[in-house]
């Protein structure tokens, strides 16, 4: 178990590295760096000013390992926009982010796993009916428009939460539901089909023949069975949380690393999306690797093999 | 009347996308406390759907009615959900399932399901149910039971689980207990045992006893009372002895004279003149598994094969009998190329198995295996299916691969409109067919069948065993049978080979095995095979 868990940990910096070297060469390759931090108008000089003062004047592959070598000492180099190390910036932009994606996790569970159960326990009825209505206009409706229209709705016309900002927590009510609502569609018919499957199972038959019926037989018998395929889909969608804050963080103007994300990249701040990228990439995998581990926790087929 | 159990006229159908099935039609059972009753039948015939009205396990699609359905004086259908769940259910009446593989709770040990129900229930405390359930685990023949408390279903084998099914069931000592097909994944030896505890429990706590079953000779040794059902109707019903030994009805004719009997003579076509030529040898054959007690516990070696030597001659049919672990399964595995030796080699036709590239290996040798449900593709039809080998091996065009399937259907009797069927619209006994078919195709030299009957009623599994033989007379065909039926080893075995703990304890000609054994196990197998008399008298004598 031990010896899985490094095999795995190991694995996931592997795939952080691979994806920072494409980042890292997308972002080199695509437009010149220089160029776009000296802006449109600047005069030849001016940009090959900039060049040399960055060092972007240098072979590419001398330049990525060179970030890399930063990185491994734990320096992820300075921000060309606001000069100052990129970690620092990072580290002080990550809590909202943190605290918006486990708020939006929360709520896509609160909504997404009892709906999907209840669904699963009365196929066909009109709460099923119900759940599917809630999981299509959820997959239909884009994140940025709910936003706006959770705005108008619960700050502009009853103004109950605030419109923008991130100083308390009535600011990320709006911003996790909106973002939460986007994972609910996934969660919830995985749960519904998982649970649907697993009440169906002859263990559930045995368990019923010795008289468990109703919440007892679910707690007993089926959650943990039907919980199981939920807990990877909840990984992957934790990790899409990072991501996706680009967009909920501008809408609700979040001081995060989504919003810090996008402006690094209209400022061809390359040093710190680099860094955006290799953290994001960090965090799905390791979402990945933690759903793993419960997984194996949950399951001893896993564990003993 | 003071019976246990009182079932007038029920009626059971099922509602289907095209329509509705009446899965059980106008059947009246009665039973008494410390009775025991067999219901017997083909699949489908509606046994199970009787037994799960009683535990109310019916499924969603399935409207019940009966004219009376009462329990110990009790009125059931008058009972909610609710008080059914905490008064009936467990502890008045149990059930044992047919399914081992998939009855036990996977992400739980069999401690914590066996011991659950009583302690929630609060029948007993914690460590009562834990001594209970190591006990009762005990009596069903599971070794080490206190270990196994801890261990999980996928870590046992199928008759274990099986067992450790009844055990649970037994936890709540149940006043009725159903079980439906209780000992089919067992072994003989095993299936006595099973048997006689649970006569035990009939006569020490009065308990009455459904044995839902289609081996009769089981039901004719172990009930007092015979229902006989046929497509959802009870076509006969008395006494075991009148039923079995008199029956009255064509069908229960028909199913006795189906059975295999260990003491009819056997049912084969031409018995073989074996050459000497040897299809497969094994020779010194070892293979060890090592496993790890816990996440850290020490590496523990088990030999699942231990220096075994057979060999299979052209044109014979070899049985190899033997209790589940005793090495049967791994040996066919490393005969097919599915698992390698740890040492000692596997020769074809004098060629070293290693030698043979895996494409090859299958002109050689082809496998059939227990369940023909699972072991068909249900998304390809039959042509694709029986296809299948020679298109991995790239053999033939399109037509000449229909004209070998075409021809492999014939062989094992399938109807050429079935050509494009699928493989839900075949019945049990055709779907092995096809298996078998899709083994001939590539047109091997030997067959490996694994249990080829044991999922198959008994009046299908006359037939496939027929085939099989027939089969052998007509191509020559070379065929190593793995099977726990003695019966079966009687009607159509050359040769057999028996197996213990790894090893090959016997091997000699099916009738002098039989007839006289040398070895301790294999006469204790024998003698633990359910023996169906010929008279009502022999019955008396096998009590």
């Amino acid at each position: 178990m031990l010896r899985y868990i490094a095999l795995r940990g190991l694995l996931a910096l592997l795939v952080a590295f691979t994806v920072s070297l494409a980042a890292f060469l997308l972002l080199n390759v695509a437009a010149d760096p220089a160029q776009a931090i000296a802006g449109e108008d600047a005069t030849p000089d001016v940009v090959e000013a900039i060049r040399a003062r960055y060092g972007l004047d240098r072979p590419l592959s001398v330049r990525y390992f060179d970030w890399l070598g930063g990185v491994l000492q734990g320096d992820f180099g300075e921000s060309y926009y606001w000069h100052k190390p990129v970690a620092a910036l990072v580290a002080d932009r990550a809590d909202e982010t943190i605290t918006l994606a486990f708020s939006a996790l929360a709520v896509t569970i609160v909504i997404a796993i009892p709906l999907g159960a209840l669904a699963a326990l009365n196929p066909n009825s009109w709460i099923d009916r119900f759940a599917l209505g809630v999981a299509v206009s959820a997959q239909a409706v884009p994140n940025f428009w709910l936003g706006l229209i959770m705005i108008i709705l619960f700050a502009v016309m009853i103004p109950i939460f605030p419109v923008s900002g991130d100083d308390t927590w009535k600011h990320f009510v709006l911003p996790a539901f909106v973002l939460g609502a986007s994972s609910v569609p996934a969660v919830m018919r995985l749960t519904r089909t998982g649970l649907i499957e697993v009440m169906g199972a002859d263990y559930i038959r045995t368990a019923r023949s010795k008289g468990f019926r109703g919440w007892q037989l679910l707690r007993r018998h089926a959650l943990r069975n039907a919980i199981l395929p939920v807990i990877s889909v909840l990984a992957v969608q934790l990790g899409q949380k990072f991501g996706g804050s680009v967009i909920t963080e501008s809408i609700f103007a979040i001081n995060g690393l989504g919003r810090l994300a996008l402006e690094s990249i209209l400022g061809a701040d390359i040093p710190t999306v680099q860094m955006l990228i290799f953290v994001f990439a960090i965090v799905f995998v390791a979402m990945n690797l933690l759903a793993d581990i419960l997984n194996a926790a949950l399951d001893p087929r896993i564990r003993i093999g | 009347m003071t019976g246990l159990l009182d079932i007038r006229n029920l009626d059971i159908s099922l509602a289907l996308p095209g329509g509705s099935l009446h899965a059980v039609k106008d059947v009246t059972l009665s039973l008494e406390k410390g009775e025991s009753l067999g219901i017997v039948g083909e699949s489908g015939s509606g046994k199970s759907m009787t037994a799960l009205t009683l535990m109310r396990l019916l499924p969603r699609s399935a409207r019940c009615k009966a004219a009376r359905l009462s329990f110990d004086g009790q009125d059931l259908p008058a009972l909610d959900d609710r008080t059914f769940a905490e008064t009936i259910a467990g502890p008045r009446i149990g059930m044992i399932f047919q399914e081992p593989m998939t009855s036990l709770n996977p992400v739980y040990t069999i401690g914590r399901q066996m011991t659950e129900a009583a302690v929630a229930r609060g029948l007993l405390s914690a460590r009562e149910a834990r001594r209970k359930a190591i006990d009762l685990l005990e009596r069903v023949g599971i070794s080490d039971p206190e270990n196994r408390m801890s261990q999980f279903p996928h870590q046992m084998s199928g008759g274990q689980r099986q067992r450790v099914m009844i055990a649970m069931t037994l936890m709540l000592d149940p006043d009725l207990l159903i079980a439906d097909e209780p000992t089919t994944a067992l072994d003989v030896t095993v299936q006595a045992q099973i048997l006689d505890l649970l006569d035990g429990l009939r006569r020490e706590r009065q308990m009455g006893l459904i044995l839902i079953s289609h081996d009769l000779a089981v039901v004719a040794q172990r009930t007092d009372k015979v229902a006989v059902m046929y497509s959802g109707e009870l076509v006969e019903q008395g006494a075991a002895n009148q039923v079995l030994f008199a029956p009255r009805h064509d069908y229960t004719k028909k199913l006795l004279a189906a059975i295999p009997r260990l003491d009819g003579p056997p049912g084969r076509v031409v018995a073989a003149a074996p050459k000497e030529e040897e299809v497969i040898a094994a020779r010194d054959v070892t293979r060890l598994f090592s496993s790890r007690k816990g996440l850290f516990g020490p590496r523990r070696e088990v030999r699942a094969l231990d220096g075994v030597s057979m060999a299979l001659k052209r044109g014979e049919t070899l049985a190899l009998i033997g209790e589940s672990g005793s090495g049967k399964s791994t040996l066919a595995r490393i005969l097919l190329g599915l698992d390698e030796a740890s040492s000692g080699d596997v020769t074809m036709l004098g060629r070293s198995l290693a030698e043979i590239p895996a494409t090859e290996r299958a002109r050689f040798v082809q496998p059939v295996f227990q369940d023909p449900y699972t072991s068909l593709n249900p998304r390809r039809r039959l042509a694709e299916i029986i296809a299948r080998p020679l298109v991995l091996r790239g053999e033939g065009d399109k037509a000449s691969r229909l004209a070998a399937v075409r021809d492999a259907m014939e062989h094992v009797r399938l109807p050429p409109r079935l050509l494009h069927a699928y493989p839900s619209q075949l019945s049990g006994g055709q779907r092995q067919r096809v298996a078998i078919a899709r083994a001939l195709v590539t047109r091997p030299e030997a067959l490996i069948c694994d249990e080829p009957t044991s999922a198959l009623d008994v009046s299908v599994q006359a037939q496939i065993l027929k085939l099989l033989d027939e089969l052998r007379a007509e191509m020559g065909l070379t065929c190593l049978l793995i099977t726990h039926d003695m019966a079966v080893v009687h009607e159509v075995a050359d040769r057999v080979a028996v197996m213990y703990q790894g090893r090959i304890v016997e091997e000699g000609s099916a009738q002098t095995v039989l007839a006289h054994p040398d070895n301790d196990y294999t006469a204790r197998l024998l003698a633990a095979a359910p023996r169906f008399g010929e008279t009502a008298e022999d019955l008396k004598v096998a009590q």
